[in-house]
């Protein structure tokens, strides 16, 4: 399949077109053509390399009914991403070689993403003994993060060894940092709304504190340490410090942790609550400072689809978690492109390079150069929309931007040189497991 | 008034209306025939998840004073307790023509849940969600305070002035936010005392003043010292030693009432621990007004669901 991409802007801002062909940036440079090549013109698009997704929870197997690993990279593709990291709380859990191997065998098959899956840390994700994380690194799944997302590796000796134990695999630990005891029934932000609205605080220092151990036990045992969702301004101040003592610590913030306040409790609309809870607006500008100073090294969605019941209840009962994979790049351009925090070569970094470098996944280091897999996406910065359930393409429509206004929109998403989205719709899933298909050989 | 979610979106002016024509339903009470056809075809359905038999037989007595039909959706041991959703529950109450819903739920935000939430059209009378509100608890602590002080020539009047002390597990109580908040909008001055664990974590944007000393607050000379109930298992979750030491150093026993003005009111939501946040002398002494509050509640229930169905301020 060749496509000759016409005019684009890439993220330092320079134009070109981009002959892409046989799964690879063929040729750049102005006034390309090529005989047979579908054109897509491209003139006022930015041109972002492929997102990486180091945070998504596709739900499959095990939680069908909210995501599968097709509806989940539907969503993806949608949003600009070319690779996710999927989430280790499936059901049975990631934590063998046999369910990791499965997880990547759907994302191929669908096509429409890489999906690389996680491996948890510990068996069953119940924090006592570790996983056949060998296993599951030397399966045809190539884990290298590791995770017990949704539980915090809370015991400390446990974390010790398991940061110690993935360097043999090169692999990183990605930590859920949540003290399990200061977060007992917590529903939001502990602050002054929590005492408000009677709510169950969940205290900034339950998610500090473990980083701050965390990114001791590292520096001790000389280990890669990943932080999963940073939300609060302490944990900012301290992974600057432990980058300072060059701790090799990275972390990640979502996006709506970059937007959203948790004034929004107020309405008690159970779409607004997320673990970590959104905190104050406080917090909200430290992290965008962190992400624009590098303290927090990428953005991930840590996309969470639900079925509907399980938030149409009462606050208290309701699931924790937000969609968020076909939202992310507007909602990155709202918080921190539009603040000028960001340019868009920072939102490639952010977004596509580092998280593959931190998940160790190949072909994200040099975008747009010619040989290099042709991985990229076209986003109309100029655009602007009132967010519906119409722009979403997964099965959750758990997302807090319902109804809101967001900048831009993805025209067009391409993986492995063939497309997933063009003329700013996805492409059907045969069409797309068929390109899939002819690309592997 | 569409709803009553909570005290804190009432205006004064609301607050002292609901009062006043509680006044009216209590000189209802006082009559041969305690009953009023006002809410005659009217449907007030009882959802009540939690149970409070107190707080339920109240709201009944008042939807009954008012000729309403009322029905018990009583939660333990039925479907709503077994599972089903909010959202069936509500619909199931909208498909029988519910024309109010009082609903008691262990969550909070629960009853504004269901009152924004478009399932049923109904209106919504919070009567306690979670550690939130319990807006009639409240109104109907303002009417005693009001009554105790301006006696048959209530109406009208605010509570401008009064210095009421709160004491006890302020952190988990729905009585003492929806107090807070109401009687700020009525004027009064708001102390609150209680060991700082059972404090909420910031209260800086609440209208009040805190310590954690009770005799300290004893010396202030309150108006109105409204005791909390404490729940055993508070102690358990580490908020407290035991129920001993606590009662020492914030429970209302004989030497702290003594220390306190005759016309001192001693307040109590129920139902008490006695012994523990408050000593039998003080629930059974003149300045105790805890059987009022129980009376005073109907008339407060009588008022607010006349407000919410009869769309009038009329009797
Ligand atoms: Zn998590």
């Amino acid at each position: 399949m060749t496509y000759l991409i016409t005019g684009a802007t890439l993220p330092d801002g320079t134009t070109t077109d981009l002959l892409v062909d046989n799964g690879v940036i063929a040729e750049t440079g102005s006034s390309l053509s090529q005989s047979g090549a579908t054109v897509i013109d491209a003139a006022g698009l930015t041109a972002l390399p492929g997102l990486v997704d180091l945070h998504t929870h596709l739900r499959e197997p095990g939680f069908e009914q909210s995501e599968t690993v097709l509806t989940g990279s539907r969503a993806a593709a949608i949003g600009g991403f070319t690779s996710v990291f999927a989430m280790a709380n499936t059901s049975p859990v990631s934590d063998t070689a046999g369910v990791v191997e499965q997880v990547a065998s759907l994302g191929v098959r669908a096509g429409y993403v890489t999906v690389r899956p996680i491996g948890a840390v510990t068996m069953g994700l119940k924090g006592e003994q570790l996983s056949e994380i060998g296993a599951m690194a030397q399966s045809r799944a190539q884990v290298r993060v590791f995770s017990d997302d949704g539980s915090c590796v809370h015991d400390s000796l446990l974390m010790r060894r398991a940061l110690e134990y993935v360097k043999t695999f090169d692999g990183v630990i990605a930590q859920h940092a949540q003290d399990p005891r200061l977060t007992l029934g917590a529903q939001m932000n502990e602050g002054a709304l929590s005492g408000e609205l009677g709510l169950a605080g969940w205290p900034a220092v339950a998610e500090e504190s473990i980083i701050a151990r965390d990114v001791l036990l590292a520096q001790h045992v000389g280990a890669r340490l990943h932080v999963c969702h940073v939300s609060t301004a302490g944990s900012v101040d301290v992974i600057r410090w432990a980058k300072a003592r060059g701790i090799a610590v990275t972390a990640e913030v979502t996006p709506h942790h970059l937007l959203l306040t948790e004034d929004l409790v107020r309405t008690y609309d159970s779409r607004y609550k997320v673990n970590p809870p959104l905190r104050r607006t406080e917090d909200v500008m430290a992290l965008r400072e962190g992400l624009a100073d590098g303290t927090i090294d990428i953005i991930a969605t840590d996309h969470a689809p639900h079925p509907v019941e399980a938030k149409e209840c009462a606050w208290d009962e309701a699931a924790n978690g937000m969609v968020g994979l076909e939202s992310a790049l507007s909602v990155v351009h709202a918080s921190v492109v539009a603040s000028g925090q960001l340019d868009w070569s920072d939102v490639a970094r952010v977004l596509s390079s580092k998280p593959a470098e931190i998940g160790r996944l190949s072909g994200y280091d040099a975008a747009f150069v010619v040989g290099s897999p042709a991985n990229f996406t076209l986003y109309d910065a100029s655009a602007s929309r009132v967010f519906g359930t119409e722009h979403l393409h997964g099965k959750g429509v758990n997302s807090p931007y319902l109804e809101r206004t967001l900048p831009g929109r993805v025209m067009a998403t391409i993986h492995n040189g063939y497309a997933t989205v063009l003329d700013g719709e996805l492409l059907d899933a045969p069409t797309v497991a068929e390109s899939a298909r002819v690309h592997r050989g | 008034m569409r709803h009553l979610l909570s005290t804190r979106d009432l205006s004064r002016d609301e607050a002292i209306q609901i009062l006043d024509v509680a006044e009216d339903m209590a000189d209802v009470a006082n009559r041969e025939v305690k009953k009023l056809p006002t809410l005659r075809g009217k449907t007030v359905i009882n959802l009540f998840f939690e149970d409070s038999t107190r707080t339920r037989t109240s709201f009944e007595l008042a939807a009954k004073r008012l000729s309403a039909d009322l029905v018990n959706f009583s939660a333990k041991g039925s479907s709503v307790s077994k599972g089903e959703s909010l959202k069936d529950t509500a619909q199931t109450l909208a498909a029988v023509g519910a024309d109010a819903v009082v609903i008691r739920h262990a969550s909070s935000g629960a009853p504004q849940t269901l009152a924004t939430s478009g399932w049923i059209d109904a209106a919504v009378l919070n009567a306690g969600d979670g550690t939130h509100e319990h807006p009639t608890q409240a109104l109907l602590d303002a009417f005693t305070m009001r009554r105790r002080l301006h006696g048959a020539a209530s109406r009208g009047k605010s509570l401008d002035g009064l210095t009421v002390t709160i004491v006890g597990d302020i952190l988990h109580s729905r009585v003492a936010r929806s107090n807070v908040w109401l009687l700020d909008t009525l004027g009064a001055t708001v102390r609150l005392v209680a060991p700082a664990t059972l404090l909420p974590a910031d209260i800086s944007t609440w209208p009040v003043t805190a310590g954690f000393d009770l005799d300290d607050a004893v010396d202030a000379d309150p108006d109105v010292v409204m005791m909390l109930r404490i729940q055993a298992e508070r102690m358990h979750a580490a908020f407290f030693p035991n129920a001993r030491e606590y009662s020492r150093q914030w429970g209302l026993g004989d030497e702290r009432l003594a220390r306190l003005r005759p016309d001192t009111m001693v307040m109590h939501p129920g139902p008490m621990n006695r012994g523990l946040e408050i000593s039998a002398n003080a629930a059974d002494s003149s300045r105790s007004t805890v059987l009022e509050q129980v009376a005073n509640g109907v008339s407060v229930r009588m008022a607010v669901l006349y407000l919410l169905l009869s769309g009038s301020a009329e009797l």
